[in-house]
């Protein structure tokens, strides 16, 4: 934290030249500054490294930055001032999108923590292994059923549906469990602030879990998408 | 000082607005119209855009053209749904760009758009008696990105910098925010002449924020026409045993029949329609309101899915909705009211002329860019996903559908072989799994790359979509930090040597255009000073020497030689002489009308 701080202070407007205090506009000059590429987007938003955010805070935040970035405001500036705003402003909203969705925001600080590491794999929850394999079986046939066999065809619909229920479900408990986790995280996180050392064991294991939830999730939201494209395209 | 107008540029009508004060304003033509049809039509003069063009759509459907709008930013395999609104033939360029057979010209979708852009330029810079060089162009928030850029291509044609592209209920719900206040979420419906839009905001405290959006490009008024149109030739083939499918003149004579009868049935229930045919038959027949309404209910139902969708997208439920406004001259149907309150729950609002509620808007807009307003600010958002064909087809989705604009992505890419040069970066936009069921909009060659072995390269590529909707690529070489070349080939529309070729024979054109105006303008003036002359000679002729008659006659000798030229300089010339040497005449004849009058008239009568 503190080197980012030093970095900032070191910067200059490409203005006038001057030293820039870490805002987004120069004191002196009043030109926009490109947001210091180093921020990550709870810092863009001078948030906490928290997973419970207060959304109608973080909207807030967002128009009031909105209100200072948007190419709108620089329509009469020059070519510079024009791409600064359209880059900081493009940053802004990916930030905002991100933060705003709670899938989004976890995905994204496990990648802040983690450093840049690739997508979360989904994989199955252990103990549905068996039943997704049947209920893809089942999928497939119903899509080779089709109208050859119609009462066949509704019974397998049937089957589908209430798979479709469970695993619905499933998936929405797997998010509970996730949006449980993010409280405990933020707790750490506070005292981490003032034990920096402290808890690396634990804060890596609540890393783990909250992966572990999201690769589950990721695997039944593929399964859902599968069983939905298929009980619409093949409606009787 | 030259203003920022506000243009909608409709598939049916176009308009153009300006901010007048705190108010924006539509701006009408002397007759008080203002609505321009988008109708182009050319004659052996030249280019006829508006009203007079869509005269001629029944005297000459060959040469005039309607409904551009559809065929923006695309390629002939994808205009074939819209090739029967067509009479006029359409050809390809080249891949990716249409051309309209016009007459003796070929023109692509974005010319013929400049020339409609240069008719309500004109409008404005005569109403406003100042030039307007920059504008505002509204497209449907479900517009992909070659159609906008298509727009945006037409703006630059028509000689104007586009400061903004700006979607239509977009635009619609600023103008409501500014003159109705309305606050809370907007659900705003835009049926238009071809494109269907839903636009889901959040209006609070100036912000205008779009949460979502979704529509359907091939969905309007003009496919109610065409079912309408559809039903009379098939009745016309049973009754009269006469096919007019290929008789574009009696084919055009119906649909403009059958608009006509659409629009009546907004407020009467029933209306007779009555289409002269060739040979003195006339097809005649009623048409009720219900009747309407049942031949067109599917069409008109096409549009919840939509609203459904993005309701879910912004992650809505119809209770959070606190008001819902129409746009567009389509809604103005009593069965599009009737739906559109059923699925909302809610009964829409349409207090502000749903045909000039979008072009209100875009001046708003102009202003804020202007710097005037100050405490209004739109956010919105691309309305379709962004992505990269990966390994098998697939889409891999870099900015998803509804992300507010302006946004980035980037995304790192290497080579495959040893020693490779370059790499190819097909950029797409849908939402489709699979890239063959979505749109091509460029591809990007990363080219002159150092011969490295495979995998090692980093190429970082920026993907930036800017306030208008429209994809920027940027891409560098990490290893290096330098910026790497790039190559861009779209998919469909315009390079910009072409749009610049265009710009510049549009300048050609403009310059003969205004020739030919000038002289049609000096021909009716000689006329009427002709006329003028010839009268006044023939009364005052016993008033004047002889030698002044002849020198008169000789004048208007000269200048009736001048009028069969085409020079508009001689025979402005020629009238300025005629002029000069008639004032004698009219000092004389206005003595004795002066004298004549007192003559019958009693002294006590006089002033």
């Amino acid at each position: 934290m503190s080197d980012e701080k030093d970095l900032l202070a070191r910067s200059l407007c490409w203005n006038c030249h001057s030293e820039l205090g870490g805002e987004y506009f120069c004191d002196h000059c009043i030109k926009i500054q490109p947001a210091p590429s180093q921020l990550d987007y709870f810092q863009r938003f001078s948030l906490p490294r928290h997973l419970t955010i207060n959304l109608q805070d973080l909207e807030r935040r967002f128009h009031e930055l909105s209100r200072k970035f948007h190419p709108d405001l620089f329509q009469r500036g020059s070519d510079q001032e024009k791409a600064i705003s359209l880059e900081n402003s493009a940053l802004l909203n990916t930030a905002y999108r991100t933060l705003r969705d709670p899938i989004l925001r976890v995905e994204y600080l496990i990648r802040l923590e983690e450093g840049a590491v690739k997508d979360i794999p989904a994989k199955a929850p252990a103990d549905l292994l068996e039943e997704i394999l049947e209920l893809q079986e089942s999928l497939e046939e119903y899509k080779q059923v089709g109208k050859t066999a119609p009462e066949k065809s509704a019974d397998l619909r049937k089957t589908l549906l209430v798979e479709q229920k469970r695993i619905g479900s499933r998936k929405m408990v797997l998010e509970k469990d996730l949006f449980s986790l993010f409280e405990e995280w933020d707790r750490l996180q506070d005292q981490h602030l003032f034990k920096p050392d402290g808890q690396q064991a634990h804060r890596r294991s609540l890393l783990q879990r909250m992966k572990d939830l999201l690769s589950a999730r990721a695997y039944l939201k593929t399964v859902l998408q599968d069983l939905d494209e298929g009980l619409h395209d093949h409606h009787p | 000082m030259s203003k920022i107008v506000g243009i909608d540029l409709g598939t049916t009508n176009s308009l153009v607005a300006y901010m007048d004060g705190k108010e924006p304003k539509v701006i009408a033509d002397r007759e008080g119209r203002t609505l321009v049809p988008s109708v182009i039509s050319v004659d052996e003069q030249g280019w006829i855009v508006g009203a007079r063009a869509q005269r001629r759509l029944m005297t000459h459907p060959q040469s005039t053209v309607y409904s551009v709008k559809r065929l923006m930013g695309k390629g002939l395999a994808d205009a074939q749904e819209e090739r029967k609104y067509f009479p006029v033939s359409l050809t390809e360029k080249q891949p990716g760009i249409i051309q309209v057979e016009l007459g003796p010209y070929r023109l692509t979708p974005p010319e013929l758009s400049a020339l409609i852009l240069k008719e309500v330029k004109h409008r404005a810079e005569e109403f406003l008696e100042t030039t307007v060089t920059q504008a505002v162009i509204t497209v449907p928030a479900y517009f992909n990105d070659s159609q906008r850029q298509a727009t945006k291509d037409a703006g630059r044609i028509a000689g104007l910098d586009v400061l903004r592209i700006v979607n239509e209920p977009t635009a619609a719900c600023l103008a409501y925010g500014l003159q109705k206040k309305k606050q809370g979420v907007i659900a705003v419906y835009d049926l238009g002449g071809g494109t269907f839009d839903i636009s889901i905001l959040k209006v609070k405290e100036g912000i205008f924020e779009v949460l979502a959006t979704n529509g359907n490009t091939h969905l309007g008024g003009d496919d109610l026409d065409q079912r309408l149109m559809e039903l009379v030739l098939q009745e016309i083939r049973v009754e009269f045993g006469q096919d007019l499918q290929r008789d574009v003149e009696a084919v055009q004579q119906i649909r403009l029949g059958m608009e006509k009868a659409k629009r009546q049935l907004s407020t009467e229930e029933v209306t007779e329609v009555v289409i002269p045919l060739k040979q003195g038959v006339v097809y005649r027949r009623s048409l009720k309101r219900g009747e309407l309404e049942s031949r067109v209910r599917d069409l008109i139902d096409l549009t919840i899915g939509p609203c459904r969708q993005a309701l879910e997208d912004a992650h809505l439920s119809l209770k959070d909705v606190d008001e819902v406004v129409l746009v567009g001259g389509a809604t103005r149907m009593p069965l599009v009211h009737r739906l559109v309150q059923e699925f909302f729950q809610k009964a829409p609002h349409s207090e502000l002329n749903p045909d000039e509620v979008v072009a209100l808007g875009a001046a708003v807009q102009a202003d804020i860019l202007a710097g005037g307003i100050q405490n209004m600010l739109l956010l919105d958002v691309t309305p379709l996903s962004l992505g990269i064909e990966t390994m098998g087809g697939v889409m891999s989705v870099l900015i998803p559908r509804n992300s507010t604009i302006p946004t980035n992505a980037k995304e790192l890419f290497t080579t495959f072989v040893d020693g490779q040069r370059s790499v190819d970066v097909h950029v797409y936009q849908g939402e489709r799994e699979l890239v063959q069921d979505n749109r091509s909009l460029a591809r990007f060659q990363l080219k002159d790359l150092d011969p490295l072995p495979a995998g090692l390269p980093r190429i970082e590529v920026h993907f930036t979509i800017d306030a208008n909707g429209i994809l920027h690529v940027s891409a560098k070489d990490l290893r290096s930090g330098r910026d790497q070349t790039i190559e861009v080939k779209p998919s469909y529309g315009l390079s910009d040597d072409e749009v610049a070729r265009m710009i510049e024979e549009s300048f050609k054109f403009a310059k003969s255009d205004m020739e030919a105006r000038l002289l049609i303008e000096a021909r009716n003036e000689a006329a009427t000073i002709l006329r003028h002359t010839e009268r006044a000679l023939k009364q005052g002729e016993p008033l004047i020497a002889l030698d002044e008659r002849d020198r008169i006659r000789d004048r208007i000798t000269a200048l009736k030689k001048a009028t069969e030229g085409d020079d508009h300089r001689l025979i402005r010339e020629r009238i300025e002489q005629l002029d000069k040497i008639t004032v004698h005449l009219a000092e004389c004849l206005m003595d004795s009308t002066l004298q004549s009058g007192l003559k019958d008239k009693k002294l006590s009568e006089l002033p």
